[in-house]
């Protein structure tokens, strides 16, 4: 093991998968000669040429598409969106075409394509640059979609991603990039499977239940939690498509508590659903209601002082896990 | 013009201090194309522009107060600092916006020269974008709907050389970009932006053109900005020595010869600039001492006042307005 950066294991991963397979690239805005806009392909063209690692003009639903054509006949793309709120402008080529296409051509042609880049809030950058869309992409049949909190997961998971043969949104925190994590040595080849959760604390007083930046707020909430005695068991999905419920029904069976805690609205999405399918699967072992705390039903303000009530906070994490253990 | 460009520069610095905060595009180098395009429009006529809207902002008649107020995510801000940098609006100058997704807007101001053409109106809108956003389908559908029903609108490319860090020779099959607008029916115009005698007689042109039913121009304006895309950017892919050629022909100085050239003196030109120092440094002062945004605005901010619930109050003798 050694201590990476977050976007130093994305970066390995695609590096060594490129290494693998000729068939992968990378595709994208400023993926090349500006080395990645948040440095991600840093090193990338240099290794692999302008064959592999392409600079686009600013099209996303063009060179999402080409993407998927590409994939249909037999290529392995990695398509970066700079970020994935310019990803809207592609998702007719991801709901319509990425998703449907095994289905429609009768199981005959597969689409292996990833599309990567950072997701959710960063710093003040307003209402159109700071969505999570995990909601958005989670809801389509035909799509898996990764979401890792960690370096090690994100490193693992972008292999496994680039490995299969559906359509993969990956979903990278945009605020995560710089955060340091123990990855295995680079001769590995960890992959991590998805549809698994990883218990990242163990605790037999509240699940939580977070994932992307969140994540980090969940964990400090859980060390204040401590202090008074309650020990929360911290669960990542890591995957939300597929969802390994079954991890977190256990530690739910465990704790008889569950709180939630993402970045996107709170109206339906990953959040929602995790909750219907708790309180169905877990129902007698329930002690409390479960509790959610998600971003403010509301565009994105800019003002420093209105983002900080709207994104999920430790503190916010903290009165709710006192409510669904009834300890305020 | 030094209003925008001393504006620019104290928002920088601002940054710098951390009294700003995520992305800021600097106009820097582009202001004689904002300044011209004011003067060739009348009052009520519509502008949208890009993330990049400080310039044309100030240039319609914004004061820096609101304009900083916004960077400084005030209340007082002309978006009641919910904006941002990427997001000034105002709407009594004829300012519709800042807007943060390449290409997304440019349908809008096609949509604005759609209602004068329904109402009549006599209004004029122009559209702002970089050149980088000619090669997104936002553009190619604004274009082709204008030129096909003659609306009432300038498409004004401002061709800084640069989409981020990549030149125009990497994302463009062609380097005339009025050859784009010959697709869609519509005259182009080309031309160098610094001199800002030229930026507003010939967008006065496209504008006179557009108001007496002409149809839509697209014009494609030479220009380059002197900082890095935003803040975040070092524009490490540009040589120092292209930089310091492209300020020769800083559009601030020419617009001063310009100036001398009509007689104005040295001194007359020391005191405006004085007077204009003062200016931002009291909108710095203003953004500096209002209040924060507000938090009851914020929950306010997502619906306009509505009448799902009650909506026999409709009037449309009333502008539709309850
Ligand atoms: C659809 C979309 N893709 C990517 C971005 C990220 N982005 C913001 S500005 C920019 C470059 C734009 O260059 P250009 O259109 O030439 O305008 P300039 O900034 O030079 O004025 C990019 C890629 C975005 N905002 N929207």
């Amino acid at each position: 093991m050694r201590s990476i950066r977050y976007r130093e294991a994305v970066r390995e991963a695609l590096l060594e998968e490129m290494d693998r397979d000729e068939a992968v690239f990378l595709m994208g805005e400023e993926v090349g000669h500006y080395q990645g806009a948040y440095k991600v392909s840093e090193g990338l063209l240099a290794q692999f040429g302008e064959k592999r690692v392409i600079d686009t003009p600013i099209a996303e639903a063009g060179f999402a598409g080409i993407g998927i054509g590409a994939a249909m006949t037999g290529l392995r793309p990695v398509i970066e969106f700079m970020t994935w709120n310019f990803s809207f402008v592609a998702f007719d080529q991801i709901i319509s075409n990425a998703a449907k296409i095994y289905q429609m051509s009768g199981g005959k042609i597969t689409v292996p394509i990833v599309f990567r880049g950072p997701n959710g809030a960063a710093k003040q950058v307003g209402a159109q640059h700071s969505h999570a869309v995990s909601p958005f992409y989670v809801s389509i049949p035909g799509i898996w979609v990764a979401i890792p909190s960690t370096p090690r997961d994100a490193k693992g998971l972008l292999k496994t991603a680039i490995r299969d043969d559906n359509p993969v949104v990956f979903l990278e925190g945009e605020t995560l990039y710089n955060v340091k994590g123990d990855v295995p040595e680079t001769d590995d080849d960890e992959l991590i499977p998805f549809g698994k959760a990883r218990i990242a604390r163990e605790g037999d007083g509240c699940t939580i239940v977070a994932w992307g930046s969140p994540y980090y707020t969940a964990l400090e909430a859980a060390e204040e939690l401590a202090k008074d005695g309650i020990e929360c068991e911290v669960v990542d999905p890591r995957t939300l498509r597929p969802l390994d419920i079954e991890t977190i029904v256990e530690s739910v069976k465990k704790t008889n508590r569950c709180v939630i805690v993402h970045e996107h609205w709170p109206y339906g999405g990953p959040g929602a659903e995790i909750a219907d399918q708790v309180q169905r699967r877990a129902f007698d072992y329930l002690d409390a209601p479960i509790e959610r705390v998600a971003s403010l039903d509301l565009p994105m303000p800019y003002a420093t002082n209105l983002e900080t009530l709207v994104l999920p906070t430790v503190p916010r994490v903290v009165e709710a896990v006192r409510k669904a253990t009834y300890a305020r | 013009m030094t209003t925008i460009r001393r504006f620019e520069e104290e928002s920088a610095r601002a940054y710098a201090q951390g009294k700003i905060g995520g992305f800021l595009h600097l106009y820097i180098g582009q202001e004689a194309i904002a300044v011209g395009a004011a003067h060739a429009l009348r009052d009520g006529d519509h502008v949208f522009q890009t993330y990049r809207d400080h310039g044309i902002a100030l240039a319609l008649g914004m004061t820096p107060r609101a304009g900083m107020a916004e960077l400084f995510g005030k209340d007082t801000g002309c978006s009641r600092g919910l904006g941002g940098s990427m997001h000034f609006f105002d709407v009594e100058n004829g300012f519709f916006g800042g807007w943060g997704i390449v290409g997304g807007h440019l349908a809008l101001a096609a949509g604005a020269a759609f209602k004068s053409k329904y109402l009549n109106d006599g209004k004029v809108t122009i559209c702002f974008f970089g050149e980088g956003a000619t090669n997104i389908g936002g553009f190619h559908e604004a274009m082709s709907l204008a030129g096909l029903w003659k609306l009432p609108i300038v498409f004004v490319c401002e061709n800084n050389q640069y989409a981020m860090g990549t030149p125009m020779s990497r994302t463009s099959a062609i380097e005339d970009l009025t050859l784009k607008a010959a697709g869609y029916g519509m005259i182009g115009d080309r031309f160098e932006g610094h001199d800002i005698d030229t930026t507003t007689s010939r967008l006065q042109l496209a504008v006179d053109r557009a108001r007496n039913g002409g149809g839509p121009t697209f014009i494609e304006v030479q220009t380059y900005r002197f900082r890095g895309h935003s803040m975040s950017d070092p524009a490490k892919y540009r040589s120092r020595a292209e930089l310091e050629e492209r300020k020769k022909s800083d559009p601030c100085h020419i617009a001063r010869t310009r100036l001398m050239e009509a007689g104005i003196t040295e001194d007359q030109l020391d005191d405006i600039d004085v007077e204009i120092d003062t200016q931002i440094d009291d909108a710095i002062k203003f953004a500096n001492e209002s209040p924060p945004a507000s938090e009851a605005f914020m929950h306010n901010s997502v619906y306009a006042p509505s009448l799902i619930t009650d909506p026999h109050r409709y009037d449309p003798t009333n502008g539709g307005q309850a």
